[in-house]
């Protein structure tokens, strides 16, 4: 037997969709082999609503609303606002190890990799979702089974921008170091400037215009409507921007990603 | 039609040209090994050929696309082992090997029986699912080169596989690839500073300085350049002038005390060059090897070219790339 005979190499021409699917498959498995990310991205957002929340909430009530109850909406988006951008951030520390190189020589398209990437932190925003939106009921949040439902579409559209955000950060970004950067730049003033913590229209002159232009205050809007029904602006103009927030985010990410090399 | 082609391909960064007008020709089912010191252009030039860096100028073909106007192109036909482990540590090794089969595409009905195939090539059946951050070093450079395979490329880099193994895993790794070029007729450019691999495994070598090419043929026609055998003798008063009139004796050297004599087969010869050089305290007689060719190629040894702060500098900017 001739074994040069036995194969035959060649071109290989990849499956986009079981390519995606490749790569979300590997984010989902690697986060849920990370203990200790699984572990702080719940444990964080339970800290906070029950230290912040029933602290303040003790001497405070905003519309009616117990202050926990009225920071419940902004806790949600802040789980999912620091997994999500980290989580894309995350793919620096891909680069530095070198798994990421593997993917980007194999014949899968760029915008393929980056869709896989979205979907696997869409994918552990609405875990952790889950969990908070659970976590609710417990301090006297009382939501139907469809609100429930629909909190979670939003969490998806919104996580799906974010996601793309943190990855065209992190491809971006030269070294892991860079994360503190991120925290202190990108994350804290996208938070705080939200109004998850407190009522919007108290902002006056350059902050209230900060948070007009803030994505995530919109989130936190819709998000905190469909939960509470509070909101300071039309939900028809908080899903605009959300729109407009996840294409955008999109457009630049996958531009990102493109011009990385490895 | 050659499966590797490079023209003048150049990458500098900065002031540093890591390669300086490269120019290639790899045939079909040809094992070629790029040989020098670190720091020389070989791994930027497998980055360039494997899409992965843009040339600053000059043209590279893979597989008859050019690396960059049909980059996908070029990665469908490629597969590659890098210099840094690449595999997924929080995955085992079946794990990864499945991954990178749907990455491929490879059909369904072929995925297992591949994987199977592969782990038992490098002999990983045993761990396949174990994660691989238990594996040791060795162990991970195998499920490299299963991984590199799998979707059967008909181009294959390797980038210094034996780069950090002991001298019985390099044997191993040797192995390996002997059996991959035989068993996969796959065409493998090979990066190493290894002489002893080059010539063990390389059909044809080329060697590189500086970014540079200064020699390229088979490791036995580069050996031969020297021109015979190599005798080494320390003697206090040499009867250099005897010698030189012998017909065998090609050349003669001074080196730190030492005189280095090339003459044609030195088996026969030895005998009379030992009779008319008079008393000799030392000798050493050996067949030129790479290394060698390398020191007359560029004027410095191999392992000299090595050690530079200069080197290891491009060197560090460029794994920085």
């Amino acid at each position: 037997m001739n074994p040069r005979n036995k194969v035959t190499p060649g071109t290989n021409r990849p499956d986009t969709l079981k390519g995606i699917y490749a790569v979300w498959w590997r984010e989902i498995t690697v986060f849920f082999r990370e203990t200790p990310r699984i572990i702080s991205s719940v444990m964080s957002p339970i800290i906070w609503l029950l230290v912040f929340g029933a602290g303040l909430g003790g001497s405070l009530s905003v519309q009616g609303l117990d202050y926990q109850q009225f920071i419940f909406g902004g806790i949600l988006v802040q789980t999912f606002l620091f997994s999500s951008l980290f989580y894309g951030a995350y793919l620096v520390w891909d680069r530095k190890i070198d798994v990421l190189k593997a993917v980007l020589v194999s014949p899968l398209s760029r915008s393929s990799i980056f869709l896989g990437k979205v979907f696997g932190g869409v994918t552990i925003s609405l875990m952790e979702a889950i969990i908070v939106l659970l976590f609710g009921y417990l301090i006297g949040m009382n939501y139907s089974a469809g609100v429930f439902v629909l909190a979670l579409v939003l969490v998806a559209l919104a996580s799906a921008g974010l996601t793309a955000l943190g990855l065209a950060v992190g491809s971006f970004m030269e070294s892991p170091e860079g994360f503190q950067l991120l925290s202190s730049l990108v994350l804290f003033p996208l938070f705080f400037l939200s109004g998850a913590l407190f009522p919007i229209n108290n902002l006056k002159g350059p902050l209230g215009i900060l948070a007009a232009i803030d994505p995530v205050t919109y989130i936190v809007d819709i998000l905190r409507n469909v939960l509470t029904g509070i909101h300071y602006f039309d939900p028809m103009l908080d899903l605009a921007a959300l729109a407009v927030f996840i294409v955008g985010a999109n457009i630049i990410g996958v531009w990102a990603f493109s011009r990385m090399k490895s | 039609m050659a499966i590797i082609e490079t023209s003048k391909l150049t990458k500098h960064y900065g002031r540093i040209k890591a390669v300086d007008g490269l120019n290639l020709k790899i045939e079909e089912g040809e094992v070629f090994g790029l040989l020098g010191p670190n720091g020389a252009g070989k791994t930027t030039t497998i980055k360039i050929l494997a899409t992965l860096l843009d040339p600053t100028s000059g043209t590279a073909t893979v597989n008859g696309f050019d690396v960059e106007k049909y980059p996908s192109k070029v990665r469908e036909s490629i597969g590659i082992v890098f210099q840094e482990p690449s595999t997924d540590e929080l995955l085992s090794g079946y794990e990864n090997l499945k991954m990178h089969s749907m990455i491929y595409g490879i059909p369904k009905s072929e995925v297992d029986k591949r994987i199977e195939e592969a782990l038992s090539l490098v002999e990983l059946t045993e761990r396949k699912n174990d994660l691989v951050k238990t594996y040791s070093g060795g162990m991970r450079r195998r499920l490299e080169i299963g991984r590199g395979l799998l979707h059967r490329p008909k181009v294959l880099f390797l980038d210094e596989p034996t780069l950090g193994l002991d001298p019985r895993g390099r044997e191993t790794m040797w192995g390996y690839v002997q059996r991959l070029v035989k068993e996969l007729n796959m065409t493998i450019l090979l990066t190493t500073h290894y002489m002893e691999e080059a010539d063990a495994l390389a059909d044809r070598v080329c060697i590189i300085d500086h970014g540079k090419s200064v020699a390229i043929d088979t490791p036995e026609n580069l050996k031969e350049s020297m021109g015979g055998d190599l005798v080494t003798i320390v003697s206090d008063s040499p009867k250099i002038g005897e010698v030189k009139k012998l017909k065998f004796v090609k050349k003669i050297e001074k080196l730190d005390g030492k005189y280095l004599i090339t003459v044609d087969s030195a088996a026969e010869n030895l005998q009379e060059l030992l009779k008319k050089i008079g008393k000799v305290d030392c000798v050493e007689v050996r067949s030129p090897t790479l290394a060698d060719v390398f020191m007359k190629n560029t004027g410095r040894g191999l392992e000299e070219a090595e050690g530079g702060w200069f080197d290891k500098i491009v060197q560090q900017s460029v794994n920085k790339q």
